[in-house]
């Protein structure tokens, strides 16, 4: 699904160029649950980024789905994250005027769905993770974890075949942690590859496979024991 | 390229973003009715100063006769001067390569009745052509004519006013009216520009007037015009070389400065005009600022929208928005706030100059007024401007990078 080589990107400082990426070799299956680890400035962040098409790469070569992501332009690189991928961040990202519903049917809108077709799929998604009553509340009336499950059924309802999450748990609490992950744990179930950037040991350990990061270079990567998150909600 | 989906994202986006609307839509508005109102007053200073001279031909020159200052040729001085109907002639001669037209005219006020109405009104006793010295226009019947002033006939024209005081909803034409206990039959009624006062007036032959006056053949005032095509400059010339004509006629001391005064309206209508120029130009001056002004706070506001709008912005190009799709968000938004807002401006400030009407004349502001075409052009101006000025802050904003938007702060 993901296939990345020889992978180099660095970041000008000033005068200084900050080397944060240092070659890396890569390789995700359809239906995996990666965690990537490391400390902070380990460049697991950009990696996640480069994954995502937020941000270019400098030198190797990365395929995603047998497609060669290369020349990204910005509108090419809009198109591909619109067909592509699904992002969940940290800080959720919703948009504070839209109400759930409206949230989760932004990237069909972007898709050039219909209106009404539209909320159909967004609404199944809202329901699919539980917050189909919450569908008409704006997202300063829902609570973290809340925001964060509709940021993931936002991310899902374009149908994307990689979802990327950056800290999905980092502004939450531990129970509310669990929850979401266990969220994500379902959905990797369904079939949907994932990707999740973390520096949480027991989030990690709900991933199928760990990667870590270190100064740019992938020190260890393994396949562990998946932790069901389920056992602790 | 009408997307109704476009246009409902766009509609949720205000009607959700209450503030930020107002406040761009209120500048916009702002700007666009505070330069018509001011336009609209700079035409109304305008009007003032032409309606001035609105009724009456331009190229006139007006003389009148008072008493001499100076001794002059055995004459002593305090000498009244009158001008007769030969003097008339003599001009006639003596100019034909300047002279237009030319007309006495002797004013009376007398009473004047019609069954049980009367009043006092102004006679003038003229020749046809003074029909256009005072832009005369006629509603009903005709004006004076040769024949009334050879064969001095008792016949008046009436102005729209008198007939209206004196027979009411009767058509005066062909009734007699008494003038000074004359009987005049009416044969026209006129209208005027110059206003009520100059719609009072009852034209006569001057012949009959002086008739009425025991025969004799002395005038008022002489209004003379010139060929248009003179022009000013010539203009004068005429005026100076039919000042001494007259005063050696006279036997006036070339160096008095009273015993005879010219008026010359043209000279008089062009200082207006350059007034009224110069006028303008201090309007167009304060539009033009007025504009750029309403220009520069709404770039203000679409700089500090967009840099609102920066993470939400990242969140759609994260989500799939392409670049064009983010700056046709903001351009298709702030053209319509624009467009609605500078319009209700322009609305309510051609509806507020309409109804001013006369009410600020002590200000000398008559009627004041605006043409919807500039109007118009304005407001599009300034939704150009304003689209401009979304544009390149839209563009930067679309071509940061969703990272960078994103990232918190």
């Amino acid at each position: 699904m993901i296939k990345i080589e020889n992978l180099h990107k660095s970041y000008k400082m000033g005068n200084n160029t900050l080397h944060v990426l240092k070659g890396i070799d890569f390789k995700v299956d359809q239906g995996e649950l990666v965690a990537i680890m490391g400390s902070s400035g380990s460049g697991k962040s950009t990696l996640l980024n480069i994954v995502g098409m937020l941000d270019l790469l400098d030198e190797g070569q990365y395929t995603l789905d047998d497609v060669i992501i290369k020349d990204l332009d910005e509108t090419k690189a809009a198109r591909y994250r619109n067909k592509f991928l699904g992002f969940v961040f940290q800080s959720f990202n919703l948009i504070n005027y839209k109400t759930a519903l409206e949230n989760v049917s932004l990237p069909l809108y972007y898709q050039g769905i219909k209106r009404k077709e539209r909320q159909e799929i967004a609404l199944s998604y809202l329901e699919k993770v539980g917050l189909k009553e919450w569908a008409t509340h704006l997202p300063s009336e829902l609570s973290g974890g809340q925001k964060q499950r509709v940021a993931i059924a936002r991310a899902m309802a374009a149908r994307p075949k990689v979802l990327l999450a950056d800290e999905p748990t980092g502004a939450l609490d531990t129970t509310t942690s669990f929850e979401v992950m266990d969220l994500i744990q379902k959905i990797n179930e369904e079939g949907k590859t994932i990707l999740v950037v973390t520096h949480e040991e027991d989030i990690a350990k709900m991933c199928k496979r760990i990667v870590r990061l270190k100064d740019g270079v992938i020190v260890e990567d393994k396949n562990v024991e998946q932790v069901l998150a389920s056992k602790y909600v | 390229m009408f997307s109704l989906d476009r246009w409902q994202e766009i509609f949720q986006t205000i009607a959700k973003n209450k503030l930020r609307t107002f406040l761009s839509g209120f500048t916009i508005a702002l700007g666009i009715f505070i330069f018509i109102i001011l336009f609209g007053f700079g035409n109304g200073l305008k009007n003032t100063f032409k309606e001035e001279f609105l009724d009456d031909a331009t190229n006139s020159i007006r003389i009148f006769a008072g008493k001499t200052s100076k001794p002059y040729k055995g004459f002593k001085s305090n000498r009244r001067i009158e001008f007769k109907n030969s003097d008339i002639e003599d001009i006639k001669l003596n100019f034909p390569f300047y002279l237009e037209y030319i007309t006495p005219r002797i004013n009376r006020f007398s009473i004047s009745s019609y069954k049980n109405e009367s009043n006092n009104y102004s006679t003038q006793g003229v020749a046809p052509s003074h029909q256009y010295f005072e832009k005369t226009i006629m509603m009903k019947g005709r004006y004076l004519n040769e024949n009334d002033v050879k064969n001095k006939t008792k016949n008046a024209v009436i102005g729209r006013l008198v007939a209206l005081d004196l027979f009411k909803q009767e058509d005066p034409i062909g009734k007699y009216i008494s003038l000074a206990g004359v009987a005049f039959k009416v044969i026209g009624v006129f209208q005027d520009e110059g206003g009520d006062n100059e719609e009072r007036i009852i034209f006569l032959p001057y012949t009959t007037r002086q008739l009425l006056e025991k025969s004799n053949d002395k005038i008022d005032q002489i209004l003379v015009s010139f060929k248009p095509e003179l022009g000013l400059k010539i203009a004068l010339i005429f005026e100076k070389k039919l000042r001494l004509f007259l005063k050696n006629k006279k036997s006036i001391d070339p160096t008095d400065s009273k015993g005879i005064y010219i008026r010359n309206i043209a000279q008089a209508a062009n200082q207006n005009e350059q007034f009224a120029s110069v006028l303008q130009y201090i309007v167009a001056f304060v539009g033009l600022g007025t504009l750029i002004a309403g220009i520069i706070g709404i770039s203000n506001i679409m700089v500090f929208v967009v840099k609102e709008r920066t993470k939400e912005l990242g969140v759609r190009k994260a989500l799939g928005a392409t670049p064009r799709s983010v700056i046709a968000m903001i351009l298709q938004e702030s053209i319509f706030i624009t467009a609605l807002s500078g319009s209700i401006g322009m609305l309510i400030a051609i509806v507020i100059l309409q109804n001013l009407g006369d009410t600020l004349d002590k200000f000398f502001i008559r009627n004041p007024y605006v043409d919807i075409s500039t109007a118009i052009f304005s407001t599009f101006i300034l939704i150009i401007f304003g689209a401009i000025a979304g544009y390149i802050p839209a563009k930067r904003a679309a071509s940061i990078k969703p990272i960078v938007a994103l990232r918190d702060e």
